[in-house]
């Protein structure tokens, strides 16, 4: 007994001087500043992609508990011959490309606006933002009031200008466009900050030199300042188009339910109702791996390339 | 250089250009100002809908508001959307103090140590931070949800804690959404207080190195005094992501009924009972929920504009 000790013991000490060789000394003792985030980080995000890989191989629904006996990739077979799963899927990708384009485009516009030379630039800056400090659940509930069919505003406009009224919410037509219109009324002003940071490092004297040779302003913004800005569109280009794969807060609080209208049903909104509310956890895990899959095709091109650059 | 910028400086201060400001100001002026309404309309409208009695609602204009003096206006949905969310207002501050404190610590020890420290395999740490600030929540979601309720129930598992006085088996729902929302705020908390970290001189480092600093006093004496601005961006940025988060507590507490709610699943389940019948008490409920980073965001907008550059540079 205790010779077995003594060996383990041994073995122990030698596999730890190995490690301390292996890592070295100063990873040893840095470790107080960062092992526990990044066992937090290494189990609760990388452990459960992983363990979600893992639940998608399997059959598990209901209240069981998940057998590993078999594991198959039966649940993308089933993904990819259900037509709820492809039309949400091609539903996640118009929002995702429109949504996008709209909110880089209009940013740019503010940011340029903003960057000229006006009074109260800092007050009209937080009032293009304020949207997007709002949760997700609190703007869904103020845009399912203004799209409301009898009283809401953008049907009272519409209705002043003869125009019509709209089942906008109940209409699988124009819904996809609403919330578009809707989110990128929260995100634009986050486009905005991110281009007005990279405005910020643009030299006055670049602007200045070109205004002394009399080329127009708009010119100058069109040849001069918006090529320069291609960092900040990729960078927020990258957010908006993850933002637009996982958002769910807001179509939830928008119908109040897992389910969205007809037209409204994108892939992130089908996967939490597939697993939480039909307990369909292995085909939700599945349909899960898919965005994930996604959001890597997004960020693997955008990080690689930040490390070679350096920004990393 | 001074060749090119006299002219622009002459131009900016002598000619005070009237020309330019009848029509390109003056146009430039009408845009970022109906931009600004625009922007604050459907809010403006939320503000005067939650004043409204039901008939009201459905008898004016959405975008007329009612007075004080006038028949239509209450306080009564406030004062009902108050008593419905105020146990998840209560919440929502339990679960956003403690969490952002924690992560807002955890994340300036971790860049401490991925900027100011060398070891191997840092950058494997660093990539890993990185990399988890774009991950969408939904691909984690199933064994988070599995984790805490088959797993690690903490209410089961914690049960002496909470005969102390003022604790309840239900906030074991509460701790492990703390622990959660810390886990995944550590990637961006991380990469902002990196980004400030790298800004920090090196030779001041080594000049207490060579003074016999260690590692741990360098970070306490030196990076953590230099390191409070950067605490106030992370405190704000990060305390308005967690308050304004949904589906941790959704898929977690599973429902707006549970008694650890915070007030942002507590308002989901508030328009669905009531049918979406009456919009002037989902209005309150909304501005109610919206209320704390409403404040935060007016007294600190500058911060955090500079958490969302900082943090997705």
């Amino acid at each position: 007994m205790s010779t077995e000790t003594e060996n383990t013991g041994e073995a122990l000490d030698s596999s730890q001087s190995q490690l301390r060789r292996l890592i070295g000394a100063d990873a040893i003792k840095s470790m107080p500043f960062w092992l526990l985030p990044a066992f937090l980080v290494g189990l609760f995000i990388y452990g459960a992609v992983l363990w979600n890989f893992v639940i998608s191989l399997t059959d598990l629904q209901g209240f069981g508990t998940p057998s590993f006996s078999q594991l198959d990739f039966d649940m993308y077979g089933r993904a990819f011959s259900d037509p709820q799963f492809l039309f949400a899927g091609q539903n996640t990708i118009v929002l995702l490309v429109v949504f996008t384009i709209v909110c880089l485009v209009l940013g740019l516009g503010l940011a340029i606006l903003l960057d000229q030379d006006i009074r109260r630039r800092g007050h009209l800056r937080t009032i293009y933002l304020l949207p997007f400090s709002l949760a997700f659940i609190v703007t869904g509930q103020v845009w399912l009031w203004m799209y409301n069919y009898n009283y809401g505003v953008v049907n009272t406009f519409t209705r002043a200008l003869g125009l019509g009224q709209y089942q906008i919410i109940g209409n699988s037509q124009i819904i996809l466009g609403a919330i578009i219109t809707a989110l990128a009324w929260q995100f634009v002003g986050y486009t905005m900050v991110v281009y007005l940071a990279g405005l910020r490092t643009i030299p006055d004297d670049q602007f200045e030199a070109a205004r002394v040779a009399g080329v127009k302003d708009y010119r100058i913004y069109w040849k001069v300042i918006i090529p320069q800005l291609k960092a900040s569109a990729a960078s927020a280009g990258v957010i908006l188009m993850v933002f637009a794969l996982k958002t769910f807060d807001f179509l939830f609080a928008m119908f109040g339910q897992y389910r969205p209208q007809k037209g409204a049903d994108i892939l992130a909104t089908m996967m939490v109702r597939e697993a939480f509310q039909k307990l369909e956890w292995a085909y939700g895990a599945s349909i899960a791996v898919i965005l994930f899959l996604m959001a890597l095709g997004i960020i693997s091109p955008y990080i690689y390339y930040q490390y070679k650059v350096n920004e990393i | 250089m001074s060749s090119t910028s006299l002219p622009s400086q002459l131009s900016r201060t002598v000619v005070p250009n009237f020309e330019r400001w009848t029509l390109r100001k003056l146009l430039l002026y009408t845009a970022v100002y109906t931009l600004a309404i625009v922007f604050l309309f459907p809010l403006f409208v939320a503000v005067i809908t939650s004043f409204k009695t039901r008939a009201a609602v459905t008898q004016t204009l959405p975008f007329i508001p009612v007075f004080p003096w006038q028949e239509g206006f209450t306080i009564a949905q406030w004062a009902q959307a108050f008593s419905v969310l105020q146990n998840g207002l209560l919440n929502s501050f339990l679960r956003v103090i403690p969490a952002t404190t924690l992560t807002a610590i955890l994340g300036s020890l971790t860049a401490y140590s991925l900027t100011k420290i060398k070891w191997r395999g840092q950058v494997a740490v660093l990539l890993m931070m990185v990399a988890a600030t774009f991950f969408p929540t939904q691909a984690a979601i199933v064994p988070i949800a599995r984790f805490w309720s088959v797993y690690v129930p903490l209410d089961q598992l914690l049960g002496p804690v909470w005969t102390l006085p003022l604790l309840e088996p239900y906030h074991g729902d509460l701790l492990a959404l703390i622990i959660t929302d810390i886990a995944y705020g550590l990637p961006v908390v991380t990469v902002l207080f990196r980004g400030y970290y790298q800004t920090i001189n090196q030779e001041l480092i080594e000049a207490a190195k060579i003074d016999g600093a260690n590692m741990y006093s360098i970070y306490r004496r030196i990076i953590l005094p230099m390191s409070v601005p950067m605490f106030a961006v992370v405190f704000i940025f990060h305390f308005t992501q967690v308050w304004n988060s949904f589906l941790f507590p959704l898929i977690i507490m599973s429902g707006a009924g549970h008694s650890a709610a915070p007030a942002t699943l507590a308002l989901g389940g508030l328009g669905q009972s009531l049918e979406g019948t009456n919009y002037g008490l989902r209005m309150a409920g909304a501005l109610l929920t919206a209320l704390p980073t409403v404040i935060v965001f007016i007294l600190a907008g500058d911060k955090f504009a500079s958490g969302i550059q900082g943090g997705r540079a």
